[in-house]
C-alpha cells in the first residue's frame, strides 16, 4: 500500500514569537483533493507553509510520501510537493514561459539548458492550464486570473505529485474562479494529483473535495467528508457567525449563506 | 528587441569603447604605436603603460559594479538595492578616512594601506547588514535596505568627524578619494582588483538560475528547491567582496551599479543568464567611456570619473524612467 502523500502528527508551529498551530494531526492519502477552510488567522496558510518546509515545525513531524520532511533536501521536497502561494501582486519581470521553466529547477543540473523531458513538462503545464497562448507575454501584463493560472502552471512544471494552493481563487472574478476550480478537478482526475487547497468559499471548494479540514485558532475543528461539515451548529462553532444552509436543485450539497443585513 | 540582438549590440559597443578609448586623449597617439607594445617613445609608453591599463581597469570595475548591482536587485527584489545602498561604499570610505586621519606613520610599511582599509570598512558594513538578516530572518528586504541606508548615514557622520578633525592635507586626501577616480590606477591596482572581481563573477555565474528564482521571491524560490539562506549568503558576500575590491582600487564610483542592470533589463530581459553578461558589457563600456570623458573635459587636468558617471547617468536614467510607463519594468 502506498504511504500517505502527506502525514502530519502533533504539528506545532511558532511564527513571529507566537504559537500559530497547536498540535495538528492530518493524513492525506495519495490522490485526495482536500479543502482546508476556517476563519482568518486560524493557521491555514501556516499549515501550508509548514507542509512545504517554509516554516520549521517547533514540534511534531511531517512526512511526504512516507519520508520525513525534515530529512529531505529542498530540491527533493520540490520534486514531491508543488506550492502556489497567495497572490501578492508584486511585479515579476519575467515572461510567462521563463517563469514556468523556472519550475523545472529541482530537476536541472547547474549548467546546461532544458532537456526534452523538461520542455515536455513545461509544455504540458502550459497546455493543461490553458496558458500556452500567453507564453511569450510578460507576467506583468496579465490579468489577475491569467496570472494565477500561470502560477499554477509553474508549480505543475515541477512535476510534483502533490500540489498545495493557498487561496487560489481569492481576488478572482467568477469566470476565473470557475476556471481555476475546473482545472483543479481535472488535475485531480488526470494525472491524479494529491491536491490541498485553502479556500474561504465553502460552496465551491466543498463541491469538488474528497475531504475537508477546518482549522480554528490553530487546532483541527473538523476533519471528514464535506457533507458532514454542513451542519449549522458545526459551521457556527468554526466561524463564530450564524450561517444558513439552503438546498438548490442540481446541487448535491447544501449551500452556505451568511445572514446579512437582516433581510 | 530580441535578447540575442541586445547582447550583440552591447558587445559591439563594448568592443568599440575598448579599442577607441586608449587612442583618445590629450596626447595624440600615432597609429604605428599600435604595432610596438614595447616601444620606448613617449606615445608608446602613454598608450601601453598608462592608458591601456587604465581603460582595462575602468572596464573591469564597471563590469563588476554592474553585475553586483544586478545581483543585489534580484536578491532584495528592489530596484534601488545595490552594494552601495547597503553601505559597502560608505564603509570602505570610512576605512580610508580612518587611515588618512591616523595612519600616516604606517604608510611607510609599503602596504597598500588604503586598499586594506577600504576592504575592512566594506566588510564591517556588509557584516552588519548580514547579521541583521540572521537576527530577524523574517525581516523584509525593505527593512534591510533601510538598515543599509542607516549604516551609510552612520559612516558618513564618522567620515565628517574624521575630516573635520584632521589636517588640511589629509582632509583633502579623504575628499579626493571619496570622489572616485581611475587616475592612479595602474597595472598593480588592476591586479589587486581582478581577483575580487573574478571571484565575485564566478559566484554569480554559479548561481545564475538561483538569481532568477530569488527575483520571484524567497518563498517561491524555496518551494522550487532553492536553498535560499545559503544561496543568499554566497551571493551577498561574493558581491560585497567584489565591490569592496573595486571601491578599494577606484574609490566609490556611483550610479553604474544601479543604472546598468535597469537599462539592460529593457534590452535583454530579466533572466540572469543574459542580464549578467549584458550588465557587465554595459557597465564596463560605460565606465571606460566616462573615464575617457573625465580625462578630456578640463584637459590638461582631469575630473574624477565619479563626477562624470553621475552627471551623465542621472539625467539619462530619469529620462528612461519617465519615458517608460509600459510593462516589463522592475
Amino acid at each position: 500500500m502506498r504511504p500517505p502523500a502527506l502525514a502530519v502528527e502533533g504539528l506545532r508551529v511558532v511564527y513571529g514569537g507566537r504559537e500559530v498551530l497547536h498540535g495538528v494531526d492530518l493524513e492525506v492519502p495519495p490522490g485526495q483533493l482536500l479543502a482546508v477552510v476556517g476563519p482568518n488567522g486560524a493557521g491555514k496558510s501556516t499549515l501550508m507553509r509548514a507542509l512545504t518546509g517554509l516554516v520549521p515545525a517547533a514540534a511534531g513531524r511531517v512526512t511526504v510520501d512516507g519520508r520525513p520532511l525534515a530529512r529531505l533536501s529542498r530540491r527533493e521536497l520540490a520534486r514531491s510537493v508543488g506550492y502556489v502561494p497567495q497572490a501578492d501582486g508584486r511585479s515579476l519581470p519575467f515572461s510567462v514561459r521563463s517563469f514556468v521553466e523556472m519550475g523545472r529547477y529541482p530537476h536541472l543540473g547547474r549548467w546546461g539548458s532544458l532537456q526534452a523531458a523538461d520542455l515536455e513538462a513545461v509544455g504540458w503545464a502550459l497546455e493543461v492550464t490553458g496558458t500556452a497562448h500567453l507564453s511569450d507575454r510578460a507576467l506583468d501584463t496579465l490579468s489577475g486570473g491569467e496570472r494565477q493560472l500561470v502560477s499554477i502552471a509553474a508549480a505543475l512544471a515541477q512535476g510534483a505529485s502533490t500540489l498545495l494552493l493557498d487561496e487560489p481563487t481569492s481576488f478572482l472574478d467568477y469566470r476565473h474562479q470557475v476556471e481555476v476550480g475546473a482545472l483543479l478537478e481535472r488535475l485531480h482526475v488526470e494525472p491524479g494529483l494529491t491536491i490541498v487547497t485553502v479556500s474561504h468559499d465553502l460552496n465551491t471548494s466543498l463541491a469538488a473535495a474528497d475531504a475537508v479540514l477546518a482549522l480554528r485558532e490553530g487546532r483541527v475543528a473538523f476533519h471528514g467528508p464535506p457533507r458532514d461539515i454542513l451542519e449549522p451548529a458545526t459551521l457556527e462553532a468554526i466561524y463564530d457567525v450564524e450561517l444558513r444552509l439552503a438546498t438548490w436543485p442540481g446541487c448535491d450539497l447544501p449551500l452556505v449563506l451568511p445572514r446579512t443585513g437582516g433581510r | 528587441m530580441r535578447p540575442a540582438f541586445g547582447i550583440l549590440l552591447l558587445a559591439a559597443a563594448a568592443a568599440v569603447t575598448l579599442l577607441a578609448s586608449p587612442l583618445i586623449g590629450v596626447e595624440p597617439i600615432p597609429l604605428v604605436t599600435l604595432l610596438d607594445p614595447r616601444g620606448t617613445e613617449p606615445a608608446a609608453v602613454i598608450l601601453w603603460q598608462i592608458r591601456l591599463p587604465r581603460v582595462l581597469a575602468a572596464f573591469v570595475a564597471g563590469a563588476g559594479l554592474a553585475a553586483g548591482g544586478a545581483a543585489f536587485q534580484a536578491v532584495f527584489r528592489n530596484p534601488l538595492a545595490t552594494p552601495y545602498t547597503l553601505g559597502v561604499a560608505s564603509g570602505a570610505a570610512c576605512g580610508v578616512a580612518l587611515v588618512s586621519r591616523f595612519g600616516i606613520g604606517l604608510a611607510a610599511a609599503h602596504l597598500p594601506l588604503n586598499t586594506l582599509a577600504a576592504l575592512a570598512g566594506a566588510f564591517v558594513a556588509v557584516a552588519t547588514v548580514w547579521s541583521l538578516t540572521r537576527l530577524r530572518p523574517q525581516a523584509s528586504s525593505t527593512v534591510l535596505l533601510l538598515a543599509g541606508v542607516a549604516m551609510t548615514f552612520l559612516f558618513s557622520s564618522l567620515i565628517l568627524f574624521l575630516q573635520y578633525t584632521s589636517s588640511l592635507g589629509s582632509s583633502y586626501r579623504i575628499v579626493r578619494w571619496l570622489m572616485g577616480g581611475l587616475a592612479a590606477v595602474d597595472l598593480t591596482a588592476l591586479g589587486h582588483m581582478l581577483p575580487f572581481v573574478l571571484a565575485g563573477l564566478v559566484a554569480l555565474a554559479w548561481n545564475v538560475r538561483e538569481l532568477d528564482l530569488l527575483a520571484t521571491g524567497s518563498d517561491l524560490a524555496a518551494s522550487r528547491g532553492v536553498d535560499v539562506v545559503r544561496t543568499r549568503d554566497v551571493i551577498f558576500f561574493a558581491t560585497s567582496l567584489m565591490v569592496g575590491g573595486i571601491v578599494a582600487a577606484c574609490g566609490p564610483i556611483g550610479f553604474v551599479g544601479m543604472m546598468a542592470p535597469h537599462i539592460c533589463r529593457l534590452l535583454v530581459g530579466a533572466e540572469h543568464r543574459r542580464l549578467l553578461p549584458a550588465s557587465m558589457l554595459f557597465g564596463g563600456a560605460f565606465l571606460a567611456a566616462c573615464d575617457t570623458v573625465a580625462r578630456l573635459v578640463i584637459s590638461p587636468a582631469e575630473l574624477p570619473v565619479g563626477v562624470i558617471t553621475s552627471f551623465l547617468g542621472a539625467p539619462f536614467f530619469l529620462w528612461l524612467l519617465l519615458r517608460r510607463s509600459g510593462p516589463g519594468e522592475v
